[in-house]
């Protein structure tokens, strides 16, 4: 990836990137975990996006006479507390825990890389401003931050997932900058400086480019830790609000219920844990077939 | 040394004194005006008066934030608006709860993750290594709260072998301590010992290719002293310092798991004083924990020196 010298045009910048993106992809669908991970999630991103037609009842329609109700036909996963069909929830919880995943990762992502691209490129002192409020940041656990962020903005799905996204942007930030360090001295680099390329083509056209495989890696672990955040804002109320149907809120109620109904726990648990899992498999391929150190 | 120990201890300073201005601001992401919001529901004007002149808000931002340094610096963290204590005194109160959990939690965590990567590492590509990878993905998948919740249903209501909730203090009743701190301990432990488990086994892959543990080999010691001797003496040093920075893991993870057990710690002193929009407790909360992480990655980062002694020379 890092080995071709000179500045081309985009056709055969493309042309030639296709090569260890093509070897990459190769490399990934050769792993059954990763595999399955992927198809996991697919279908996850299936169930969130057709919820509406998938789902076999309306997720806030109460009914008196099916409350706490074992399993059955006419309820697979069994009723909650409000006589709610817990199918239904869970179908449509998926488009909490996703959107939540994808949207928190992509904050920290905008946030993330433009500032770590900054502090590595240009170096000095920004650099030493970038990384010291990035190690206050990350001195603060993560989720100990997004739960004050999120008690100071307001419990909503929208604040949970600004609060997930600012706090995860520091790892992004320390990985950019780690990143760009090492591409920022390679001789394509070099080069393109020498044939006077101003610096933020140089870091957006050359420099950005080598420096996505590890975070696109990244980026996919990360969604898996957002989910289990959102899942646990929402556990401790600072998430998705009733009655809106989210696999944290969902177990907050569950745990009330313990020893009468099992199976309120039961299934947004698994659905969380499969959904984290196949993101966790699916980044561990990932690192496999992207990251050079692996290969 | 001395340098590199003063370099280290001079680099803690500036990261504190950005992470008070980020506490500070946190109070800024609220919205409206700050003394209507903290004087709760019934805004009393006479209350959001005497708030507003007690948190200097009719003064600029800067001259805020100096006031509240000044006054952590003394101790001051501020005063719970629901118990009117001091939050120091609350946190102090709480504090060693989840100090027990978060030790308990450290203690399974190291007993299980690394064993399990030893044995992964020694039998790399057999069953072993797979039913060791599949236990660290479990624990890294696995929500804690969840994990809690299914602990409970089988120990508590089940079996009826160990109480669902509650805390009983070990100076009072060790044996009920222990029976009440097991579960949570184990849940919170359990994603802990699935990354301790990836960090023993890339340790010890890394070790046991190294000429020194050649040797040992060739010299005809047992297996077994090779690996326990040889190699896992040289590979914990990483181990523990890349499972101290877990810490701030276990310090997240235990808000949820005494939330899951009702058990009266740090978590749940946090979690009450966001529904009682009791700010200033949220904000010591924070600013405790961020202090303790940072203090206990500087002594990972000590004891790291202390036994690497390429970096002492």
């Amino acid at each position: 990836m890092n080995a071709i010298a000179m500045p081309t045009s985009p056709k055969q910048a493309a042309k030639r990137e296709a090569g260890p993106w093509r070897r990459a992809l190769r490399k990934l669908t050769r792993r059954r975990s990763a595999l399955f991970g992927a198809a996991v999630v697919l279908g996850f991103v299936v169930l969130a996006i057709f919820a509406g037609w998938i789902a076999p009842l309306d997720p806030i329609a109460t009914s008196w006479g099916d409350i706490r109700k074992a399993p059955s036909a006419a309820h697979w996963f069994g009723t909650d507390e409000l006589g709610r069909d817990v199918l239904s929830r869970v179908i449509w919880g998926t488009q909490a825990s996703l959107l939540a995943g994808m949207v928190s990762v992509s904050i920290a992502l905008m946030l993330g890389v433009p500032i770590g691209l900054a502090a590595g490129f240009l170096g000095g002192a920004v650099d030493l401003v970038i990384s010291r409020i990035t190690d206050a940041f990350l001195a603060c656990p993560f989720l100990i931050l997004a739960i004050a962020m999120a008690a100071f903005l307001g419990p909503s799905l929208t604040n949970a997932m600004i609060a997930i996204g600012v706090s995860a942007t520091p790892i992004f930030v320390r990985l950019t900058r780690a990143q760009v360090i090492n591409v920022k001295v390679e001789d394509y680099v070099e080069a393109a400086r020498a044939v006077g390329n101003p610096p933020w083509r140089i870091a957006l056209r050359h420099v950005l480019p080598n420096v996505t495989a590890p975070l696109i890696v990244q980026a996919t672990l990360s969604v898996a830790a957002a989910v289990i955040a959102e899942a646990s804002l929402s556990f401790l109320g600072l998430g998705q609000q009733p009655p809106a149907p989210s696999w944290g809120s969902m177990l907050n109620t569950a745990k009330n219920y313990i020893d009468n109904a099992p199976w309120m726990a039961i299934w947004p648990g698994l659905s969380i844990f499969l959904l984290v899992l196949a993101f966790n498999l699916l980044g561990d391929g990932l690192r496999d077939a992207l990251d050079p150190r692996q290969r | 040394m001395f340098e590199f120990l003063l370099k280290r201890l001079a680099s803690v300073v500036p990261t504190l004194i950005l992470v008070s201005v980020l506490i500070f601001g946190l109070q800024q992401l609220l919205p409206g005006d700050p003394a209507m919001v903290l004087a709760g529901e019934e805004q009393d004007p006479t209350v959001v008066a005497y708030l507003r002149v007690k948190l200097h808000l009719d003064k600029p931002l800067p001259v805020r934030y100096g006031y509240w340094v000044a006054g952590v610096l003394k101790g001051d963290l501020g005063e719970s608006i629901r118990s009117q204590e001091p939050v120091l005194t609350l946190v102090l109160q709480k504090l060693p709860v989840t100090v027990e959990l978060a030790l308990l939690a450290f203690a399974i965590a190291l007993l299980i993750g690394i064993p399990a990567g030893v044995v992964s590492a020694v039998g790399r590509g057999t069953a072993w290594d797979a039913l060791a990878n599949g236990f660290s993905l479990w624990g890294i998948s696995t929500p804690n709260f969840w994990l809690g919740i299914l602990l409970i249903m089988l120990f508590s209501v089940q079996l009826g072998w160990l109480p669902a909730s509650g805390y009983v203090s070990p100076f009072v009743d060790l044996r009920a301590n222990l029976a009440a701190m097991i579960m949570p301990a184990f849940v919170l432990g359990n994603g802990i010992a699935g990354v301790l488990m990836r960090h023993t086994r890339s340790a010890m892959l890394q070790v046991m290719s190294a000429d020194y543990v050649r040797t040992a080999r060739a010299k005809g010691l047992s297996e077994r002293v090779v690996v326990l001797k040889h190699a896992l003496r040289n590979a914990l040093t990483p181990i523990i310092t890349l499972g101290a920075l877990e810490l701030g893991t276990l310090l997240s993870g235990a808000v949820l798991t005494e939330q899951v057990f009702t058990i009266p710690g740090f978590g749940k002193l946090v979690v009450d004083s966001v529904f009682n929009r009791d700010y200033a407790v949220v904000q010591g909360v924070v600013l405790v924990t961020a202090s303790a992480y940072i203090t206990l990655n500087l002594l990972a980062d000590l004891a790291y020196f202390a036994v690497n002694p390429k970096l002492r020379s």
